[in-house]
This record gives structure tokens, C-alpha cells and sequence, in this order.
């Protein structure tokens, strides 16, 4: 890539900060320029959010319908699967399976709950209600 | 507690802070190119079966912990990392090292570092940055990929210093043990290894998942991603290549760029070896990654999605695997 042809596209990144490129000069010899951005990937990054906020939203729907307790929203509000809400609360994958039947999610108790709300960096309240404080 | 360290900003977080690390051993000879080369930093690999946040798990670099690894080892410098299970002994390790004037390289978790935007913010663990300082109830940091050095309050740094998921940092802290100095003989050494490393990296790792091979075996299943996949989510999984390929951290063109100013810097260390028509191969094949990046774009903004698109696309890939080959294959020969 020749320095001149560095894109400025301003990206979400670019708003905070600008990244470092590597490039050539005229000679041919290479150089780092700032960029603000480049709109081939700020598309990508769009359309992989395009797709989690999908989930979100079919998630969302699945807990109205009482298919899923409100474990499964919060899941793809916050991009975990069930190996990385695994990790940050304790349990195991299993356990978490199970929790994501609305029935068994409503008998848990506070202090599992609890663990739960910690993952996700939320009250445990807003967890049984689906509430989504934006931070 | 302030410690002499200025922030300099750099394209990759590892490299840049190996680079950074080593400021004051190597009088700042050690660049961010030659961190990556020396660290055998270039790579490619797809792994099979497994998924990353809906996708396919791809990645243009060397595993996380690698570049600071072995560019210390090659250069001579020994080594000190650590990882805990318990945080509180993490932090009580980082004071100290910051009480004894050291500055340290620290891996983190991106998803709740407070100072990226939004957007970037997935559950991605090898993010590593550099902590400097302390200041009232704050931790000086510098993070390589920001233009400026920030701060991060306690809680905030033992959040991300404790991210869950794959390859979680545990409170994963190293820096340079000694303040030996570099010499220009060791650099060439070093230099020479991590060629060689990379070579092999690239040529000779068996199976079709990593290296140029994988470049080329990326490029086949492409072509089939239309039908197996359907339009749409293989628009997803090309986004993804090229969120990995370009986004913050790459330098540009999936690494390759630096690894073309790594042997463009080690040319003048070891002359008469072509190191710079090697260095224009490597620049070749990241003007190709960007040119493959905007095809892709193509698709998943919805202006292309035939399969004749597919194909070209898959054979972008084989292309470049094919460029690269050649690269690495110059570098081979060479005779020391």
C-alpha cells in the first residue's frame, strides 16, 4: 500500500483515536501513517452488530413466549455462550442449560441469581425483568 | 510513583509493547517491525470446528505471549511472566514491580476495557497494554494501539486483567528481567532466527489449517460457503475475515505490511542478502489481502453475491497463498 492511498474513512475507532498504518513512501521505502479508518471494515464490523442486535431481538422474543428464561437475552446482550458464562460465574455448562428453561430459572435462588447479575454487570433485578441500562 | 516510560503509539499491541518494553535495552533500536519479525510474529491459520462469536475462527499472527517470548529470548534478554489464580496477589505483584521503577506489559480482556469504543468491544482476551505508573487511585497506562497514554481505576484493571473466555489472560504480567543491553550483533542473530521461525511457521506445519496452506484451504472452502452457508451468513463469515484481517492492530493487509518493514529494517542490519525484494513480495501480498477485503466488502454489503463472486473471492486467497509461498520459499534458500 503506498502511503497516499491510506484511507481516511472515519470509523468508529477514528472518533477516539487513529490507528497506525504501515505503508510506502514514494521511494518505496516503508513508513507508518495515521488513519482514521477504512469504510471496507468499519461495513464489517456493521454487519457483524447487524447480526448480534438479530439476536438480541429473537432472544428477547423467545423469553416474551416463555420459550427461554432471561439468562438467554442477557446472553447475547452481552456476546457469551454458555463456556464463557461458564467462567466468569462458576457453573457449569450444564447448569446453565438448565437455567435457560424459564421454569427452572424462576426457582433460583438469590445467591445464584446473583452470580448470574455479576457476570453480566447488572442488578439482579434487572435480570428477572429483562432491563437494559445502556453503559 | 512515576516511572521514566513514554507512550508511543504502534499498529500491534504485542509488538508495540515488546517494542516498548525493550526501549531503554536496546536504546530504540528494537522498532515494531522488528519486534514482529524477530518474534516470528507473522502467521495464518483457520481452525477447524470451532467458532468464534458466530464465525470462522481465523487469525493472521502468532499466538498471543509468542512475539514478547521470542524476541527477548533472541536478543538475550531473560524473561519474567506470571500468571495468578488469585487477584489479589495480581495486584499486589504489579505494585511491586511498579515500586521498583519497572514497567510491565499486562494481557487483557477487550470486553470491558472502559476506554474502546463500543463497537470494538467483543470477548477477545489477547489485548496486551502496558502499566506504568500509579497516580492517586488510577493505573498509568499505555496501550500501544491509542495515540495517547490513559489510566485505568483499580477495579477496572483487575476486571480486564481477569476477563473469562478463550485464552484468559489470569492476570498475565512479563517484562524484560534485566536492563542488559543490546548489541547489533545480537540483533542479526535474533533477526536470523526469527525468519527462520517464521518460515517454518508458514511452509512446514503439517496439515492444511495453518500457513500458506491454510491460506489456500480458506480460499476452496470459500467457494463453497454460498451453498453450505447460504448468502447471507457467508456474508457474515466474510466480515469476519476481514475484521481479523484489517482491523485495529494489523497494521494493514493482515500483518503483512509490517512484516514487509520488518525485512525492509533487517536489510540493513544483514546486506546482500535481497531481504528488500523479499520485503516488496510481502507488500504485494497485503495490497492483495486489501484488494480480496474490498471483494468481500462487495458481498456483504449486498452489491455481489453470485457464486461466480464466491469463486473469485476463494481464488483471491489461493492467489495469495501462492505469493506468499514464493516469499517464504526466497527466504528459505537463503544462506546465512
Amino acid at each position: 500500500m503506498k502511503k497516499d492511498e491510506i484511507p481516511q474513512d472515519l470509523g468508529a475507532l477514528g472518533k477516539i483515536t487513529k490507528e497506525v498504518c504501515y505503508a510506502t513512501d514514494s521511494s518505496g521505502k516503508y513508513t507508518t501513517e495515521l488513519s482514521t479508518g477504512w469504510d471496507v471494515k468499519t461495513t464489517a464490523l456493521d454487519v457483524a452488530w447487524t447480526d448480534i442486535e438479530k439476536r438480541i431481538a429473537s432472544a428477547k422474543q423467545k423469553v416474551i413466549n416463555k420459550e427461554a428464561s432471561p439468562l438467554l437475552f442477557f446472553m447475547e446482550y452481552r456476546l457469551m455462550d454458555t463456556s464463557i458464562l461458564a467462567d466468569y460465574t462458576g457453573f457449569w455448562q450444564w447448569q446453565i442449560k438448565r437455567h435457560l428453561k424459564p421454569e427452572i430459572f424462576s426457582n433460583l435462588s438469590e445467591k445464584k441469581l446473583q452470580k448470574y447479575a455479576e457476570a453480566f454487570n447488572i442488578k439482579v433485578n434487572d435480570l428477572k425483568t429483562m432491563t437494559v441500562h445502556e453503559d | 510513583m512515576k516511572i521514566d516510560f513514554e507512550h508511543r503509539q504502534a499498529a500491534h499491541c504485542e509488538s508495540g509493547v515488546t517494542s516498548n518494553l525493550l526501549y531503554t535495552n536496546s536504546n530504540g533500536k528494537i522498532t515494531e517491525p522488528l519486534a514482529f519479525g524477530i518474534g516470528a510474529g507473522l502467521f495464518y491459520v483457520h481452525i477447524p470446528f470451532i467458532k468464534i462469536n458466530n464465525g470462522p475462527a481465523i487469525a493472521f499472527r502468532t499466538l498471543p505471549g509468542h512475539i514478547f517470548n521470542r524476541t527477548c529470548k533472541s536478543l538475550g534478554i531473560p524473561v519474567v511472566r506470571k500468571k495468578f489464580y488469585s487477584k489479589e496477589k495480581a495486584q499486589a505483584f504489579l505494585n511491586e514491580c511498579l515500586t521498583n521503577g519497572k514497567p510491565v506489559g499486562c494481557q487483557v480482556g477487550v470486553y470491558y476495557l472502559p476506554y474502546f469504543p463500543k463497537e470494538y468491544r467483543f470477548h477477545f482476551n489477547a489485548h496486551n497494554l502496558i502499566v506504568y505508573g500509579q497516580k492517586d487511585d488510577n493505573y498509568l497506562v499505555s496501550d500501544p494501539i491509542m495515540e495517547n497514554a490513559t489510566t485505568l481505576g483499580t477495579y477496572e484493571l483487575e476486571r480486564v486483567r481477569f476477563a473469562k473466555g478463550a485464552l484468559a489472560p489470569k492476570g498475565h504480567i512479563y517484562y524484560p528481567k534485566t536492563a542488559a543491553k543490546i548489541t547489533d550483533d545480537q540483533i542479526r542473530l535474533a533477526i536470523k532466527s526469527g525468519i527462520k521461525k517464521n518460515v517454518y511457521n508458514m511452509l512446514s506445519i503439517p496439515g492444511s489449517f495453518a500457513g500458506v496452506s491454510g491460506i489456500k484451504n480458506t480460499g476452496l472452502k470459500i467457494k463453497k460457503w454460498r451453498d453450505q452457508l447460504g448468502l447471507e451468513k457467508a456474508g457474515l463469515y466474510l466480515a469476519q475475515l476481514v475484521r481479523m484481517q484489517e482491523e485495529i492492530g494489523t497494521g494493514g493487509g493482515g500483518f503483512r505490511y509490517i512484516y514487509g518493514a520488518f525485512l525492509q529494517e533487517a536489510e540493513a542490519y544483514l546486506p546482500g542478502y535481497q531481504l528488500t525484494d523479499s520485503s516488496n513480495l510481502f507488500t504485494q501480498a497485503g495490497d492483495m489481502w486489501r484488494t480480496s477485503a474490498v471483494h468481500a466488502a462487495g458481498i456483504y454489503k449486498g452489491r455481489l453475491g453470485s457464486q461466480a463472486d464466491f469463486d473469485i473471492m476463494g481464488d483471491y486467497l489461493i492467489e495469495i497463498a501462492g505469493v506468499e509461498k514464493r516469499a517464504f520459499e526466497t527466504l528459505k534458500k537463503i544462506k546465512w
